[in-house]
């Protein structure tokens, strides 16, 4: 199809602000399903994207609408995927921006807004849900011109739900988006905006078709990291995978490769010909890094087994999923993994404990921190238990956060950064009514509840975002735990220096609480070095019999201790102290430490 | 097979069932006395050749023996094959002059009597009938009929107990100087009355009653009693035979409703209903049971759980694997048990966590093994 018949599009939005129910909408109106074929957000493949309402996984589909092709691009919302939603739009011309009619702009929404603008989409506004009983369309229209510097005219209005409006939403796209300006003629080249694993086919690529032209049988490589195969298939979605003969400039699709592991292929990468490359590939790769680590271990040791390969199954179609094998003393044999950041944890943690039948414990996130070691060298550190008691510097990572909130919360909310050891940025008024603030913070003040406490001290109210913005030095120590004087290593944590006493008083104090009395007295001590900052003791029973056993019971009296033999392997053994599971996973379990 | 020297005879029947019991017993019946006495001596005929000509100990359990019919008690004590020590349990309210004449004349050498507590306001909770003074007279009775060997049983941690309660409760049974006291903590007992009405109160009263052991053990031993068992106290080595039978790994052949045995290798106990015993019996058939083959290893894993109840020291021998040797090297370095050549005991701290220094000191062993007959 020639190129100006084509239209490359998103939709960008705050979670919850009616995305998938567009995108549906979008598939139902031109026909490219009927509506027995029809599921609720059909973009959305996996169970725990339709449970939670958000999209982890870019998806595409291809519809046609008075007489062009429109390819849809959905992106997925959240911020830890901020690099997976830059490559879509960068395959994109043009993007919805979709605002809830009741609840106006959002962090999320300012965030993805600006990512468009950066990448010189052109933004068609719209605004949704104008069937609510509360919404404002006129005064979120307003908001939103003044956001993209539109008319207020321009922004549509619509009910993804009852589909009013829709078809004018595909009437703009078509006039509004630009066609894709990429030369058939030129050597090939598609960027890789996404990619899954096929247990049968091995990694397909999603892609934009930037120049050139593809087809089925060629060898190809990419740019970056250089690998090489042959496209098995080629084809666009529609929204199922259907082959086609090429793939040319423009459009949108997907390549079999055939390769076996989806890290060599890489979201961002460029596609080329290897019978004529291209010179340049597309801007933008970038290697993305995780930036939070936790200890995964399986609860049931005998599970280690069940981990590893349900960590590699994972890993075959998440790429930014790392992870290496740990051991600690403590809960035995396991993994530390990085992730994109928290909501990306959880979704590992949730689909491995959902898919894969895992019990899990999960230490406490920690990120990735950079010591200058007394030697000179650079270390990253990504595990309390190797941050080297004596350093010339660590340095954490920080971020900006973007937080808007009603006006009225804005003290709340500047004590909440205050607490987290945020450095104000600027603040705007948005409206008369809501706020911009903007906050450089360290990330490890944010993986703990930070997300949480914000919505609670707002009502729900205040939106965050936030991009990593680099290391800074901060005055950080390794707190340790010993139970009995024997050190804990999955209880190690770093923490700022004016935190550590606070935090080593409840970490100590919830452990005498959780940890059963034993047959000696054990004290439970926070250490930074050598200095203890706090500590309890947990007293030891005075008193364990089975009082009365006569010759009529003897049985019942053996079976009784015979299970309590079998309840203590569901107990972790550190030194002579018994740890039941459950005391870890009180202690791990930061989100409840802030509020103690 | 060597003969079996130890007799369990259970006698069901008690005035009322006190709300804690989960014993096997039934309330009045006394028309069934006699019926049931027919039916003990039927099983013992048919179980005779087990036993040895003349046994060490028979002990009369309950219920309430003493609460039998006066006839069909002394028919069943006299029918019963002679031994060293003849024990009989026996609730203060029941001992009467003639009792206590019946009982020595058909050569009871030992009576277990249920005291429980002195103090009226835990006697209630209990459900006892008998009270402070009935367990005086009662005591009294048994000294003039001539009975040089008596056991008072006691409660602790009873609802409401304080530790002055306790303590007064101690000091009203030595005062009476029995030869043998147990004492025993009270259990909230899964499907019992009691633990419908009390079973939150113990649990609240736990934390406040931790010491009671301690103060128990401290008392009587402090007045001279030999602390021989967990629960078990005793003068001049009045130990129970009977029970310390059980606590040594012995065998014991026990007859009536729900009575348990352990034989060869074997375990038994009878289902608990009257109705089928008596019918069962009455036709010469053994009563109903329900058997446990107790393979080597069990049984070591017993002598293990019983032998460490006791002062006396336990063969390492005679548990080969069932123990666990790292762990008896780790609570012998926390001072919860001592060495003593090639044989092993729980330190006094130790016997105070014996429940858990036993389980402890047990090998982990496949669960199947242990029910596999050896």
């Amino acid at each position: 199809m020639s190129l100006d018949r084509i239209r490359n599009f998103s939709i960008i939005a705050h979670i919850d602000h009616g995305k998938s129910t567009l995108a549906d909408r979008i598939i139902e109106v031109t026909g490219t399903l009927t509506s027995r074929e029809m599921r609720e957000q059909v973009l959305d493949t996996m169970e725990l994207e339709r449970e939670r309402g958000i999209t982890i996984k870019a998806q595409a589909v291809r519809v046609f609408w008075r007489g062009c092709q429109l390819n849809l691009i959905d992106t997925p919302g959240h911020v830890d995927f901020t690099y997976e939603v830059s490559r879509a739009l960068q395959a994109c011309e043009g993007a919805v921006l979709l605002v809830d009619a009741a609840q106006g702009i959002q962090a999320q929404t300012l965030a993805n807004a600006y990512l468009a603008i950066e990448n010189d989409l052109e933004i068609v506004p719209v605004v949704n849900k104008i069937d609510l009983p509360q919404a404002d369309p006129e005064g979120v229209a307003a908001e939103l011109a003044a956001l993209v510097g539109v008319d207020p005219a321009d922004v549509l209005a619509i009910s993804a739900k009852t589909g009013d409006g829709v078809a004018a939403v595909l009437d703009a796209i078509v006039e509004r988006v630009p066609p894709p300006a990429g030369d058939p003629a030129a050597p090939a080249r598609a960027l890789v905006f996404d990619s899954t694993y096929d247990q049968y086919r091995g990694v397909i690529a999603f892609v934009r078709a930037v120049d050139g032209s593809f087809r089925p049988g060629e060898r190809l490589r990419t740019m970056a990291t250089g690998t090489a195969f042959e496209a098995e298939e080629l084809g666009v979605f529609s929204p199922e995978r259907t082959p086609t003969r090429d793939l040319t400039a423009g459009e949108v699709g997907y390549v079999v490769t055939g390769l076996k592991d989806v890290a060599r292929l890489r979201v961002g990468d460029t596609l080329t010909s290897e019978a004529r490359p291209a010179a340049e590939p597309v801007p933008g790769y970038r290697d993305v890094k995780p930036m939070v680590f936790a200890g995964l271990f399986p609860s049931d040791s005998d599970a280690y087994p069940e981990l590893r390969d349900a960590l590699a199954k994972l890993k075959l179609n998440d790429a930014s999923l790392v992870y290496e094998p740990e051991t600690s003393q403590a809960l035995g044999f396991g993994f530390r993994c990085g992730f994109l950041g928290l909501l990306h944890l959880d979704i590992v943690r949730e689909r491995l404990e959902r898919e894969f039948d895992l019990d899990l414990i999960v230490t406490a996130p920690t990120v990735a921190y950079r010591v200058l070691t007394l030697g000179g060298n650079e270390l990253e550190v990504h595990n309390p238990s190797e941050m080297p008691p004596d350093r010339l510097e660590a340095q954490e990572p920080y971020i900006r956060a973007s937080i808007i909130s009603p006006k009225e919360y804005v003290g709340t909310v500047m004590e909440l950064n205050q607490d987290r050891r945020g450095e104000f940025h600027h603040m705007e008024y948005l409206t008369e009514q809501r706020v911009l603030l903007v906050y450089d913070v360290p990330l490890a003040e944010v993986v703990f509840d930070y997300y949480d406490q914000l919505k609670g001290r707002t009502r729900g109210y205040a939106t965050f975002d936030y991009d990593v913005i680099g290391f800074r030095p901060g005055e950080l120590v390794r707190l340790d735990i010993l139970l009995a004087g024997e050190p804990v290593d999955a209880l190690s944590l770093i923490v700022h220096r004016e935190r550590a006493y606070a935090r080593g008083k409840t970490l100590v104090e919830r452990l005498r609480a959780e940890i059963p009395r034993q047959m000696f007295d054990v004290p439970v001590q926070a250490a930074i070095g050598s200095r203890v900052i706090a500590r309890e003791t947990i007293k030891a029973r005075r008193k364990d019999v089975l009082s009365k056993c006569y010759g009529g019971d003897v049985t019942r009296k053996r079976k009784l201790l015979e299970k309590q033999k079998e309840g203590k392997k569901r107990m972790r053994q550190l030194g002579s102290v018994e740890v039941p599971q459950e005391a870890f996973l009180a202690v791990l379990n930061l989100d409840d430490e802030r509020r103690t | 097979m060597t003969a079996v020297s130890h007799l369990y005879v259970h006698v069901p029947f008690c005035a009322h069932r006190c709300g804690y019991c989960d014993f096997v017993t039934v309330s009045g019946r006394r028309g069934q006395h006699e019926a049931y006495v027919d039916a003990l001596l039927a099983e013992l005929e048919l179980e005779r050749s087990r036993l040895a000509a003349a046994l060490d100990t028979v002990y009369l359990g309950g219920g309430t023996p003493t609460f039998a019919e006066p006839r069909p008690l002394e028919r069943l004590l006299r029918s019963l094959p002679p031994a060293a020590e003849v024990t009989v349990e026996a609730n203060p309210e029941t001992v009467t002059p003639a009792l206590v004449a019946l009982l020595r004349r058909v050569g009871v050498t030992r009576v277990s009597l249920g005291a429980q507590s002195f103090e009226p306001r835990l006697l209630a909770v209990l459900e006892r009938r008998a009270g402070a003074d009935d367990v005086r007279r009662a005591f009294a009775r048994l000294r003039d009929g001539g009975f040089d060997n008596v056991s008072l049983d006691l409660l602790y941690g009873i609802p409401g107990q304080s530790a002055a309660d306790l303590e007064r409760d101690l000091g009203c049974a030595l005062a009476l100087a029995p030869e043998h006291v147990s004492c025993y903590e009270l259990e909230a007992k899964p499907g019992t009355r009691f633990t419908h009405a009390h079973g939150a109160e113990l649990a609240r009263q736990a934390d406040s009653t931790e010491g009671y052991f301690e103060l128990v053990v401290e008392t009587l031993t402090a007045a001279g009693y030999r602390w021989y068992e967990t629960s078990s106290f005793c003068l001049d080595g009045r130990r129970s035979r009977h029970n310390l039978a059980t606590w040594l790994g012995r065998d014991y052949l026990g007859l009536g409703v729900g009575a348990v045995s352990t034989v060869a290798g074997l375990r038994w106990r009878n289902r608990p209903g009257l109705a089928a015993y008596l019918r069962s019996l009455d036709a010469g058939r053994l009563p109903p049971r329900e058997l446990e083959p107790i393979s080597q290893v069990t049984r070591r894993v017993e002598r293990l759980m019983l032998g460490l109840r006791l002062d006396e020291p336990l063969r390492l021998a005679d548990v080969e694997g069932a123990y666990d040797a790292g762990a008896l090297a780790r609570l012998e370095r926390l001072g919860l048990l001592e060495r003593l050549g090639d044989r092993v005991r729980l330190t006094a701290r130790g016997r105070f966590l014996g429940g858990g220094a036993t389980v402890e000191l047990l090998a982990e062993m496949p669960a199947n093994e242990l029910v596999v007959s050896g």
